[in-house]
């Protein structure tokens, strides 16, 4: 190494160093003075490294949108608007069949004698939207079915939707710097998500799932001033449309929020309401929704909610010609009031009922951010508490410390001015590693913690390689200078060989592990780049500068 | 200078088959356990798996005045959950571990039209899985023993409080099998890489007979979990994952030494070469294993609970990776080897069998690259 190579090989050391330094534990805008004191160094530090939920605490949810009942419920609306279509143009139409067994979807309409399955099918695909399915005409029946690849288009649109609709949920909850993402195999539709802070996220889990499928519908009943028609049991109101119920007719089940109980303490036993379907309006049609306090009292809140102006007009017509008649407001197929209509009403409304400020407030918001395509189910949830994440950081920063401290003074002992030479290239390795995980925004979980550990140790056995073989050629005679070149030569092939074996794995388990095995990986794979430097390069240029000091010694400090 | 063996000369291959018994005792002893457990009637399973892989809810809860493990039991019982394991945190005297398994037929329980007025609007998340109602039953067995602190307090702040769960594990049947599937996956494609690096820069022989030695490795901490049934869960996955590299570190250290041996001596056999391959690289597998296991070692002892399983584990993985390098993946390559013709299996080491011409082959896998300096 002559003197010109040192000295190149010096700077590019004393620029990464510089650059490592700057990048743990610097700010990221214009330095000021304070950036020098330990307290801002400290925050600095804390900015730039970026911990994962198992350190800082935080919520970490993983859920599954049941894209199968999506496709299933889509199906079965189809068939029932499929068939409303075909009997009001009066077409022979004599029922439909409906598969949704998780694989197959299809709608099939049976047709009467003589009615021709072209003519039924025209009709029908004016009313309903069956572009995408697949059409089937025979002789006595119509059918059409979803293509497997259609079914995959459709839940994975329903996947992202239901990502929406989460994100603008918790975004109005107020969570802080949440992770929303979709996880794992797309087929899988499943979702995770990170919440930073959040201890215990039941409420916010109840927010996320929470349906709010509200619906204005007209109920079957005489009009006011006669009391509205209710049933005491569903069987009772499906008597009313004649035991059989026709498609344009739902029986849901009646339970007043404002009932209050009876005089003996008992609650009302529920109640049935017919209603006609589909509905006036629905929660696709609503501009806002919020909550407010009828009587400034706690525990007595409603939800008014308004229109967007097609709705409002729909809402207005509608109001206008049933005056007198009565109204459900429905919400998750169930009638939350029921109220007759007094005058023309058009961008308003009220599901009125002894909601708590919460309850109200979160039926509020999710009305807001719209319907879920699909219900949605946790398959795994990890909250750590703060206090926790920091007992973990500080027990794997006193197990790394100690190590640490235990490997320094073992290699000055072992390998005296030499061992001085391992500890820099250790220390360098760990700055340049930290460095590594702030510039690639990597976050640093607990497992990372390990892998980081992990990359110490192939450091320390790569110099602990050069060391014993430096020392072997000293033994088999070799003059010093020599002995030093010789050592590193060999050597480094192994240490290539040994870091590029365990990169391999490591990059193989960053393809195909999940979350923690991921930060694991990630922080070895970095270390041990950053070791073939520091171990090699670094570790090299020490013992160039000390033979540069003295091209001959007589021994060597090892 | 201090050292470490310079002048080992120890015939290791000769002592292949004392380490070949000692495996298969522990490899033995490990399924014995397994399969004793597996198949007693009443018996736990082979392994202890946490709720990573098989599903299941951990709580951990930091008590004021902290009740008994029965107590906890008897508490949970009263809410129909009938299987529990509470554990003492070993490093915090006023935290419990409460785990409680799959809870069974939640799917199916019917939303009950509740004209509870501050009941939540129905909640969505009605049905249940097991991640819905497992803290939530625990929770509310627990508040037998006062409440818990609010959601935004620690249990010192909140002075009428009488727990607090500070930590929550709860992995549904799905997600379980998920991670199960994925660490498996990603081990076995993990060792396919190592296998096709070491082919590729050495031979099939040593691909093989470190990739051996690998599962060895993996196989024998297994038996140590089955055994003493320590919980099975991703850290230790992680940590499994850290002993395989390892473990081939150690193996390409000796392997390197024998190529490069085998070029400096190519009269020698290649038995010879690999005794003096490991004897030469003795001190520095002494100094980096013991420096390996006392950091391992430091992490058990000062870990904490989180770190407990994944220390454990390297622990033993430290040990056996070295083990293994010796008395597993050496005399594998050697004895494939043999049997291809290259070299000789001898029982003593004595006779020299010099002269023998190494396979155009294994000249091949010997080539050095060139050295720049």
């Amino acid at each position: 190494m002559n003197s010109k190579s040192l000295k190149v090989r010096t700077l590019i050391i004393l620029a990464v160093t510089l650059a490592g330094i700057y990048f743990v534990f610097g700010p990221r805008r214009t330095p000021t003075g304070a950036d020098f004191t330990w307290a801002g160094i400290k925050a600095n530090l804390e900015q730039n490294i970026n911990l994962g939920l198992d350190l800082k605490g935080g919520s970490h949810l993983v859920m599954r949108v049941k894209t199968d009942e999506y496709l299933k419920t889509l199906t079965e609306n189809n068939a029932q608007a499929a068939l409303t279509a075909a009997q009001d143009a009066k077409l022979p139409v004599t029922g439909s069949n409906v598969v949704a067994d998780g694989s197959t979807y299809s709608i099939t309409l049976n047709l009467g004698p003589d009615a021709q399955g072209a003519a039924v099918a025209e009709e029908v695909k004016k009313k309903v939207d069956l572009i995408n399915w697949t059409e089937d005409v025979s002789a006595n029946a119509v059918s059409w079915s979803l293509p497997s690849t259609t079914q995959t288009i459709l839940k994975n649109q329903a996947v992202e939707q239901a990502l929406k609709i989460i994100e603008s949920r918790i975004n109005a909850f107020g969570v802080k710097e949440p992770t929303l993402q979709r996880h794992g195999a797309e087929a899988s539709a499943q979702i995770l998500l990170q919440m930073p802070g959040v201890e215990d996220p039941e409420r916010v889990k109840n927010l996320i799932g929470a349906e709010s499928n509200l619906m204005l519908m007209k109920i079957v009943s005489p009009p006011n001033p006669s009391p509205v028609q209710t049933y005491p049991t569903r069987e009772a109101a499906l008597q009313s449309v004649g035991g059989a119920l026709p498609p344009n007719r739902r029986v849901l089940p009646y339970a007043e929020r404002d009932a209050r109980p009876n005089a003996d303490g008992t609650q009302p036993p529920p109640s049935w309401v017919v209603v006609e379907y589909p509905a006036v309006v629905d929660g696709s049609e609503l501009r806002d929704a919020a909550a407010v306090s009828r009587t400034g009292n706690e525990a007595d809140y409603q939800i008014s909610f308004s229109f967007k102006p097609a709705g409002a007009q729909k809402f207005g017509e509608w109001t206008g010609r049933n005056i007198g008649n009565y109204m459900a407001v429905v919400l998750n197929d169930e009638v939350k009031s029921a109220a007759y209509i007094r005058s023309q009403i058009f961008d308003q409304g009220e599901i009125s009922g002894q909601f708590t400020k919460a309850t109200a407030d979160d039926l509020a918001l999710t009305l807001r951010s719209g319907a879920l395509p699909a219900k949605i189910e946790y398959l795994e949830e990890r909250t750590v508490g703060p206090s926790l994440g920091a007992d973990s950081i500080a027990a794997g920063l006193r197990a790394s410390l100690g190590g640490l401290a235990f490997i320094i003074v073992f290699m000055l002992f072992y390998y005296r001015g030499s061992g001085v030479n391992a500890v820099i290239a250790l220390i360098l390795n760990m700055l340049l590693t930290g460095a590594a995980v702030v510039m690639f925004g990597a976050t640093l979980t607990l497992p990372g913690i390990a892998g980081f550990i992990l990359g110490i140790g192939m450091a320390v056995d790569a110099n602990v390689l050069v060391f014993e073989r430096i020392r072997e050629e000293i033994r088999a005679g070799i003059p010093v200078s020599k002995a030093i070149w010789m050592g590193f030569d060999r050597a480094f092939i192994t240490i290539v060989d040994a870091n590029v074996t365990t990169i391999i794995s490591s990059l193989i388990l960053y393809l195909y592990g999940s979350g923690p095995i991921r930060g694991f990986a990630v922080t070895l794979i970095l270390a041990l780049l950053i070791n073939l430097f520091t171990a090699v390069f670094v570790s090299r240029t020490i013992y160039g500068w000390l033979l540069s000091r003295n091209p001959e010694p007589k021994s060597l400090s090892i | 200078m201090f050292q470490f063996f310079t002048e080992l000369k120890v015939d290791w291959m000769g002592l292949r088959k004392p380490f070949v018994f000692i495996s298969i005792a522990i490899l033995l002893a490990g399924l014995i356990s397994a399969a004793g457990r597996q198949l007693t009637d009443g018996g736990t399973d082979a392994f202890n798996l946490g709720v990573d892989f098989q599903g299941g809810t951990v709580l951990t809860v930091k008590f004021r005045e902290k009740p008994t493990a029965d107590d906890v039991r008897s508490a949970l019982n009263s809410v129909g959950i009938n299987e529990s394991v509470i554990q003492d945190s070993t490093d915090k005297p006023d935290e419990k571990l409460i785990k409680i398994p799959i809870i069974e037929g939640q799917e199916t329980a019917a939303p009950a039209p509740a004209p509870d007025a501050n009941a939540q609007p129905q909640g969505g998340t009605t049905g249940g899985t097991q991640v819905e109602v497992g803290r939530a039953k625990v929770k509310s067995a627990l508040d037998t023993f006062g409440k818990e602190a609010a959601a935004d307090q620690t249990l010192e702040q909140d002075a009428t409080a009488a727990y607090k769960i500070v930590g929550t594990d709860s992995v549904g049947p799905v997600a379980g099998e998920q991670l199960r599937d994925a660490a498996v996956i990603a081990t076995l494609l993990g060792m396919i890489g190592i296998l096709l690096f070491i082919a590729f820069r050495y031979d099939w022989t040593y691909a093989a007979g470190a990739v051996i030695a690998v599962f060895h490795d993996v196989l024998v901490t297994l038996a140590f979990f089955t055994v003493f049934q320590w919980e099975i869960n991703l850290s230790v996955l992680a940590a499994m994952l850290t002993l395989v590299g390892f473990s081939v570190n150690d193996s390409i250290v000796i392997f390197d030494r024998i190529r490069e041996n085998m070029n400096l001596n190519r009269t020698a056999s290649l038995y010879d070469l690999t005794n003096r391959s490991i004897n030469q690289t003795m001190s520095r597998t002494v100094v980096t294993n013991g420096l390996l296991f006392l950091a391992v070692l430091a992490l058990v002892l000062f870990g904490g609970e989180v770190l407990r399983t994944f220390s454990l584990a390297l622990l033993v993985g430290s040990i056996v990776g070295t083990y293994s390098t010796i008395a597993i993946a050496s005399p594998i390559a050697l004895w494939w080897q043999s049997k291809i013709g290259r070299a000789e299996m001898k029982d003593v080491a004595a006779e020299k069998t010099s002269g023998e011409k190494l396979a155009s082959a294994s000249r091949r896998s010997v080539t050095r690259r060139p050295v720049t300096r």
